[in-house]
């Protein structure tokens, strides 16, 4: 197979037939994959985090790559997370392309001076004379069962930081792909990536590695709707989509709309989609104050005021700690929370 | 003097042990003496008396340091305290909008900077002035960042100058990273034809001060440039303050010897003395450069003046502790060293002290005449690619302050306006 050059991954390829360019993949087989392209097509692209090398990676993203790279490409760190985010600034003033992997995203406040102090502001304070290429893979999400500061939704934070871009994918395609746009953009990406997904087999999905792919800052309609609009991204789409079908079982059309990018925010599909349905409803595992389904709230008053029906309705994890393992069911958003949410909207 | 060990090592059951909460006073003593007078390991080329003392392991790295090239040294250390004081006073006229003043720190800065090859890159905090000078910054580039109408806009790696970095110990990881780069990229433990070390071999030096070896960021970045052999020269000017606390509120151990914990060298040099400082850096840039890794160098001076000038040094420290230390000047010294060598004459000197002035005056010309920036650089550079929503926020802003031109005109604000920002 052969490696996509950089203009592939900006989207100016065209389109190809051949079958052996289609694996069917997970979302974490995907970022694999995509990782690997990036590192074979250029050299300054490196990996560094804890656990990145011999093992893979604790969710094995990282699967393979010390062993067809090496050791200076993929780098097994001391556990220091300000030490990741900080040497890749420094790298990548040197002229690499590093790719950080946080290994939790409960564990990235400790690089989280770093990424707010040096990575977001080196290209604002030089005026554009050193840039920093740095993205930092960021495991997000709950539904896993696990202990504290494994499960939660930090992303509005970093969304929050100027400088700063945050996407996040949901599907193996857009994972291939958005990983290695992530890595060519000269400005810093956070990379959430939902880590309950990673390797549900029901999400497996065709990559065809030489399409035309979607932009990385770009949202997308995945789903037609008349009723309602539902707004997700990351684990959220998934719960949005399944939602829209068992609402379409009852006649009811909801539009569904993967943000992929959280900043900067792409929401033309969804002003459009909510001039068309008049009602919105925003579906993330992240407390819901001062989050991004509360400026995407703001963003739709302002631009589609006279179409809507109904208050936009979010729904999210509470406005709490993320809670031991035994009742994130009850935390984090589902089909049921949604629907419910779809009626309150119809109803008003 | 009582060691190290007997600090941080009380006996098991001996209950009348010091710990830092609570010393001896032995230990007290103790503590001031190495504060104050650098400690047994202090190295030091030149007296403050101005005396040549020979160094067998350093005398090599200065071998070429003749009259000339002292001559050198002491005009770059002069022009950088008069650019400082300039500076300084600037900011008492309101033409600047704080200065960190370097003043005591000169040889530190001047000795370690020209230590430097072009090729090699420093990573400054925010004091480093002289560093900037000897790395062919122009000064005036500077007052920009204390006038804040920039955020320091000089050619960074032209100069090999990496930006101010303000967040207490930042750089440290970012310099880290850096000198890992030039590792990965084959630029260490080379040697030429005849097996002499390569000549476009590369370090990193990083700058920081006595309380930024208490931040997480510094011990990272020993922890992280040991593991990986990083060629980074560890930069620490131990100017005895940090603001208001003495160097005994960040380490019961003096700060070089931290080095040991980390498996790297760690060397305490008199930061007063320019060639000491030149020497000793010289040769921890060669051990980085041959592919040896880290080297701590705690170079022993003392910050003269305020932290800043918004701060007043005299609500915590004796004005006998400056004037004990002005006996040690770092400029005095070599003034004293090549008068009496004849390494210099009166003209020599009024010539330089007539070039400061002359660099001074520049410095408040340029200042003083330095335009503000206009509005569209809030949201110019915020990102590497295009923006279109902060495009469209600039673009709504500035159309706002075009709403104020005809009431200015017309002598009058405009109605329901008080200040721009408010909406």
């Amino acid at each position: 197979m052969a490696a996509p050059t950089r203009s592939t991954v900006n989207g100016s390829a065209g389109h190809s037939e051949n079958p052996s360019t289609v694996q069917t993949l997970t979302i974490g087989k995907a970022i694999n994959l995509g990782l690997r392209t990036a590192m074979e097509s250029d050299d300054k692209v490196i990996v560094l985090g804890e656990d990145v090398g011999k093992l893979g990676g604790v969710f094995r993203i990282t699967d393979g790559l010390q062993k067809d790279f090496g050791e200076q490409r993929v780098l097994d760190t001391p556990l220091a997370e300000s030490g990741i985010i900080g040497t890749a600034v420094g790298l990548a003033v040197r002229g690499f392309r590093p790719v950080c992997e946080i290994q939790f995203e409960g564990f990235i406040f400790p690089g989280f001076d770093q990424i707010v102090s040096q990575l977001a502001k080196l290209h604002y304070r030089t005026q554009g004379k050193i840039k920093v290429p740095v993205v930092i893979r960021v495991p997000f999400g709950g539904g896993i069962g696990a202990v504290e500061h494994h499960s939660e939704s930090p992303e509005s934070l970093f969304a929050h930081v100027a400088g700063l871009k945050v996407v996040s994918c949901s599907n193996p395609v857009d994972a291939y792909w958005m990983i290695q746009q992530a890595i060519d953009c000269d400005d810093p990406v956070l990379f959430f990536e939902p880590k309950k997904l990673y390797h549900m087999g029901t999400l497996k999905a065709p990559v065809d590695t030489t399409v035309t792919p979607t932009p990385l800052f770009q949202s997308r309609l995945l789903r037609e709707g008349t009723a309602a609009t539902l707004v997700g991204y990351g684990p959220s789409v998934k719960v949005c989509l399944d939602a829209a079908n068992a609402a379409a079982e009852e006649g009811t059309e909801l539009a569904v709309i993967d943000l992929r990018s959280l900043s900067p925010l792409d929401l033309t599909p969804v002003f459009e989609s909510v001039r068309r349905t008049g009602r919105l409803i925003t579906v993330s595992e992240a407390q819901s104050e001062s989050s991004l389904a509360a400026e995407i709230a703001t963003r739709v008053q302002q631009e589609c005021f006279y179409s809507l029906e109904a208050p936009v309705l979010r729904v999210t994890g509470f406005d709490t700690p993320y809670p031991p393992a035994k009742l994130e069911e009850y935390y984090l958003p589902d089909l049921d929370r949604v629907l419910h949410a779809v009626d309150r909207s119809l109803a008003w | 003097m009582s060691s190290p060990e007997q600090w941080a090592h009380p006996e098991p059951g001996d209950a009348t042990a010091a710990t830092a909460a609570k010393p001896t006073p032995e230990q007290v003593i103790a503590g001031l003496r190495a504060t104050t007078e650098g400690g047994a390991d202090l190295t030091q080329l030149l007296t403050p008396e101005g005396e040549r003392i020979a160094s067998p392991i350093f005398d090599p790295y200065v071998a070429d340091v003749d009259a000339e090239a002292l001559r050198e040294l002491y005009r770059d250390m002069v022009l950088v305290r008069r650019a400082d004081r300039e500076a300084n006073a600037m900011q008492r006229q309101g033409q600047l909008g704080i200065w960190v003043p370097l003043l005591g720190q000169e040889a530190a800065q001047i000795g370690s900077g020209r230590a430097l090859r072009p090729t090699d890159m420093a990573f400054p905090s925010y004091r480093e002035h002289g560093v900037g000078y000897a790395r062919g910054v122009d000064f005036r580039e500077l007052l920009g960042i204390f006038r804040c109408s920039d955020q320091g806009g000089w050619d960074f790696k032209e100069h090999g100058f990496h930006p101010y970095t303000i967040v207490i110990g930042n750089q440290v990881l970012n310099a880290c990273g850096y000198a890992m780069g030039q590792k990965f990229e084959g630029k260490v433990g080379n040697t030429d034809g005849q097996g002499n070390p390569s000549e476009t071999d590369e370090a990193t030096i990083v700058y920081f001060g006595d309380g930024a070896t208490s931040q997480g960021d510094v011990h990272e970045g020993f922890v992280w440039a040991a593991v990986y052999d990083a060629p980074l020269v560890f930069f620490c000017q131990n100017n005895q303050w940090a603001i208001s606390e003495p160097t005994e509120r960040q380490s019961r151990l003096p700060l070089y010897q931290r080095a040991r914990g980390y498996g790297f060298p760690g060397i305490r040099v008199d930061g007063n003395d320019v060639l000491g400082c030149l020497a000793v850096t010289r040769w921890a840039l060669e051990v980085c450069r041959n592919g040896n890794g880290p080297v701590l160098i705690e170079a022993f001076t003392y910050r003269m003046d305020a932290h800043t000038t918004t701060d007043d040094p005299t609500r915590y420290r004796l004005s006998d502790e400056l004037e004990a230390w002005k006996l040690k000047d770092p400029i005095e010294r070599v003034r004293v060293h090549l008068t009496r060598n004849g390494g210099a004459d009166a003209a020599f000197f009024a010539e330089v002290d007539a070039a400061s002035d002359a660099f001074a005056a520049e410095l408040r010309d340029y200042c003083f005449n330095m335009p503000d920036p206009t509005p569209e650089r809030i949201f110019a550079n915020v990102y590497a690619e295009p923006s279109p929503v902060l495009d469209a926020q600039r673009d709504e802003f500035l159309a706002y302050l075009e709403g104020f031109d005809g009431a200015e005109e017309a002598g009058s604000e405009a109605p329901g306006v008080v200040k721009a920002g408010e909406r």
